[in-house]
């Protein structure tokens, strides 16, 4: 029984990661009808950001860097959710209403943030801002044009046309001067492509011994941590004048737009929420493994598993169907089953079964032949949208 | 627009022309590659452009069901690799004696697994190449298509499924060497081995000859009735249902179909490319395929074929020069190709450049009225100004 009571801890503490990268997703999914293929590569943003901010603890010395998580978890959130901001501003608001189009495009954004933390250096930073100076003087400009009150459509409409170009100019041209200059400091890769390993803090190694295993407290604390996140989601949906909006657009959103309500506005903000909270799920992913360009590609696909599982953009069927993969997920995997058969004694039949699925990546075809079963029975996830937002 | 008052005998006088053009166009492709391009491009060159003409056979199926039917599968993968997996157990299996692939050594396994013992025969297996991915696409479509899953649910499906086949084959070393594939350039195959250069040069004209029946099958397929209902369902599925067909039959043929032709591309490809590994069923390379039907041109036959072509001319030329600029490189591409050219380059010539080239030469250049017309755009304005005027 401890083992099963174990190997169900363990699963829940899975599923909290999943629930933590799920939740953005299924946020911005029920919002906007969006899949955004980049977040598994925001949640890696949000790993290679904790070990920034370890580094830079490391160098104040032993105090603070016990507390170094406690400063990456809101630094991470701002930090992906401004990227996320980016995203939906540059790319996503483009092409509302063409979901599969979305898809693509996003993909090509993930494909992008892998291959930029791999090569990112001085140099390509110095570009990167010299291409975002374009967007700030724009912002400027008509800030003062608008405060002088007069017509500056034609001037609006010339930096829409030449504001790009402009900008992509100037950055690979600081790009391409700066490797001119052949000056190693400049153009040393800061990651370069291997994996980086965040160091617990000394509170969060070991754990509470329980029976013969152990719950570690790294482990503790992404589920805490995802309890806050959820609490916190709770109160912003349901409390908030902004989760109103949220909700209010979720569920129509022209006579949202109607009533006034700024749906662009609504979402990107959500946009950069569900980002900021791909970033904290960063945060614990970092907690719990080495991290690579690739990391965010692991946890993406279940991630989706749980959104199609749980249905649209509903938190209780999030956190059903993350805590149930997550635990069936490790309970196959983990070789629980196997254990427990044999000691149940159960048909050599069933051993066989369970043994045959009992790794890793075996359980990941378990839990699909599982979805689509389930799929069979509740097409649209566990809390189907009812009435007349249904879709036919 | 140009059909408007052509009487019904012009209009079959001007499909007869269309068809020759058509058919011209092909046979001088055919021609160019198939007898001249050997003689001009040394073998290894040769090898390479053989392997884009066999994406290019899937990157048919997937306009199949994307261009034309709208459902974006980004698990095109798993079918590919089922036909090169099927091919690849042939060609290991031609061994002297009976004997059984190396591998089975390293992992214990005295006897053939069952599944393996009817690749012995080439016509069982060149029909597994079709079939099984078929099947397979039948399955998997009846049973997300049956509960009307579609849109972004049913690409998340296909590539959670593609992880999963992933996995499966990454996973059982025993059955079919894992993660180390299985090779096919030192096998034999009619007492030739395929790596060598004729036998590469033989798959190479095969490999064309069936990128054309393809062509040709999907153009019969698109072009008839099926085809319409293929882009009614594509346009407004609801509407199909209510008009008295069942849309999710059409959907699983029409799967099946794209599915046994990556079968057949993915075996081409694999003898090709000299081994198959559970990579092919990685989730970036299927998304891949994807994105070359995009940059040719979607719910085009052609577009499919020159977009692979020129994606991976780009990739091959772009990863050999500057490694990592590639990647930059493609992920910048698929930004474009969906924001900027959505009916990609076929379309794109379609739509702006005959019109442009129609309006420089000075031929008559009948304007529709924009359907979605956008009020910001000036271009836009200024074809509306010349139609109010016209009136």
């Amino acid at each position: 029984m401890t083992e099963l009571l174990i190997g169900i801890f363990n699963g829940l503490s899975i599923g909290s990661v999943l629930l933590l990268s799920a939740l953005g997703l299924a946020i911005a999914f029920g919002l906007m009808g969006v899949i955004n293929l980049a977040h598994g590569e925001l949640m890696m943003l949000g790993a290679y950001t904790t070990f920034v901010v370890q580094n830079v603890f490391r160098s104040f010395g032993e105090p603070w860097f016990n507390l170094y998580i406690l400063f990456a978890l809101p630094i991470a959130f701002l930090v992906t959710a401004a990227v996320g901001f980016g995203l939906e501003r540059g790319v996503i608001r483009y092409l509302y209403g063409r979901p599969l189009e979305t898809l693509l495009a996003t993909w090509g954004v993930s494909l992008i943030l892998q291959q930029f933390v791999r090569s990112v250096n001085w140099a390509i930073a110095a570009g990167l801002t010299a291409f975002l100076l374009k967007d700030v003087i724009r912002w400027l400009v008509l800030k003062v044009l608008s405060w002088k009150s007069f017509d500056h459509e034609k001037i609006r409409h010339g930096f829409q046309q030449w504001a790009i170009p402009a900008g992509l100019f100037l950055g690979f041209g600081v790009l391409f001067g700066i490797n001119q200059t052949a000056n190693t400091t400049l153009t040393r890769p800061w990651f370069s492509a291997r994996n980086v390993d965040v160091t617990a803090p000394k509170w969060l190694q070991g754990g509470i011994s329980f029976g013969t295993a152990q719950l570690p407290y790294s482990r503790i604390f992404i589920i805490v941590l995802t309890l806050i996140c959820l609490a916190g989601m709770y109160w912003f949906l349901n409390k908030s004048n902004w989760g109103l909006r949220i909700r209010a657009v979720t569920q129509n959103r022209q006579m949202s737009a109607c009533l006034g309500i700024p749906t662009a506005k609504v979402d990107a903000l959500t946009f950069a929420l569900g980002s900021g909270l791909a970033g904290i799920a960063g945060v614990a992913i970092a907690l719990l493994g080495s991290v690579g360009p690739n990391t965010g590609q692991n946890y993406i696909v279940d991630a989706f598993m749980v959104v199609v599982v749980g249905g649209v953009g509903n938190l209780l069927g999030t956190i059903l169907a993350a805590m149930g993969l997550g635990i069936i997920n490790y309970l196959i995997g983990s070789g629980t089953f196997v254990t427990l058969f044999t000691k149940m004694q159960a048909p050599d039949f069933f051993t066989e079964i369970a043994s045959f699925f009992a790794t890793t990546s075996m359980a990941k075809v378990m839990a699909f032949a599982l979805i689509i079963t389930f799929l069979q029975f509740r097409p649209a996830g566990l809390f189907p949208p009812k009435g007349r937002t249904a879709e036919l | 627009m140009m059909n408007v008052g052509l009487s019904p005998r012009d209009k079959k006088q001007q499909a007869k022309t269309r068809f020759f053009i058509e058919g011209g166009i092909i046979l001088a492709l055919l021609i160019l590659s198939m007898l001249v391009l050997p003689l001009a491009i040394p073998a290894f060159r040769l090898k390479l452009v053989g392997r884009f003409l066999a994406m290019a056979i899937v990157a048919l199926g997937i306009d199949l069901i994307w261009g034309y039917t709208g459902l974006l599968s980004l698990g095109h993968g798993i079918f590919f690799a089922l036909g090169g997996y099927a091919f690849a157990m042939h060609l290991s299996l031609q061994l002297p004696n009976n004997a059984i692939p190396d591998f089975f050594m390293l992992y214990g396994v005295n006897d053939l697994p069952l599944f393996w013992q009817p690749f012995y025969s080439l016509p069982f297996t060149l029909m597994a190449m079709v079939l099984i991915p078929g099947a397979v696409a039948a399955i998997l479509g009846y049973l997300v298509f049956r509960n009307r899953i579609k849109g972004v649910y049913f690409s998340i499906i296909t590539q959670a499924a593609l992880l999963v086949f992933f996995n499966f084959f990454n996973g059982q070393q025993k059955l079919i060497n894992g993660t180390n594939g299985l090779k096919t350039d030192t096998a034999l195959f009619f007492g030739q081995r395929v790596g060598d250069t004729p036998m590469q040069i033989a798959f190479y004209e095969i490999t064309i000859v069936a990128l054309l029946l393809v062509y040709l099958l999907c153009r019969w397929l698109t072009s008839g009735r099926f085809g319409r209902l293929l882009i009614a369902i594509r346009d407004d599925e609801t509407r199909v249902r209510f008009t008295g067909y069942d849309p999710t039959w059409f959907k699983v043929v029409v799967f099946a179909i794209s599915g046994a032709i990556a079968g057949v591309s993915g075996a081409l490809y694999t003898v090709q490319t000299g081994i198959i590994t559970p990579n092919f069923m990685d989730v970036g390379f299927s998304i891949e395929m994807v994105i070359a039907v995009a940059v040719g041109g979607r719910a085009t036959l052609s577009g499919a074929i020159l977009g692979t072509i020129l994606v991976n001319f780009a990739r091959i030329y772009l990863s050999e020069n500057y490694e990592e600029t590639w990647l930059f490189f493609q992920g910048a591409l698929f930004l474009l190709v969906v924001t900027v050219l959505p009916d990609g380059i076929i379309g794109w010539g379609r739509d702006v450049l005959w019109f442009q080239v129609r309006k420089w030469l000075g031929m008559d250049s009948t304007i529709t009225y924009p359907a979605i017309a956008d009020a910001d755009d000036p271009d836009l304005n200024k074809i509306q100004d010349q139609l109010v005027t016209k009136e």
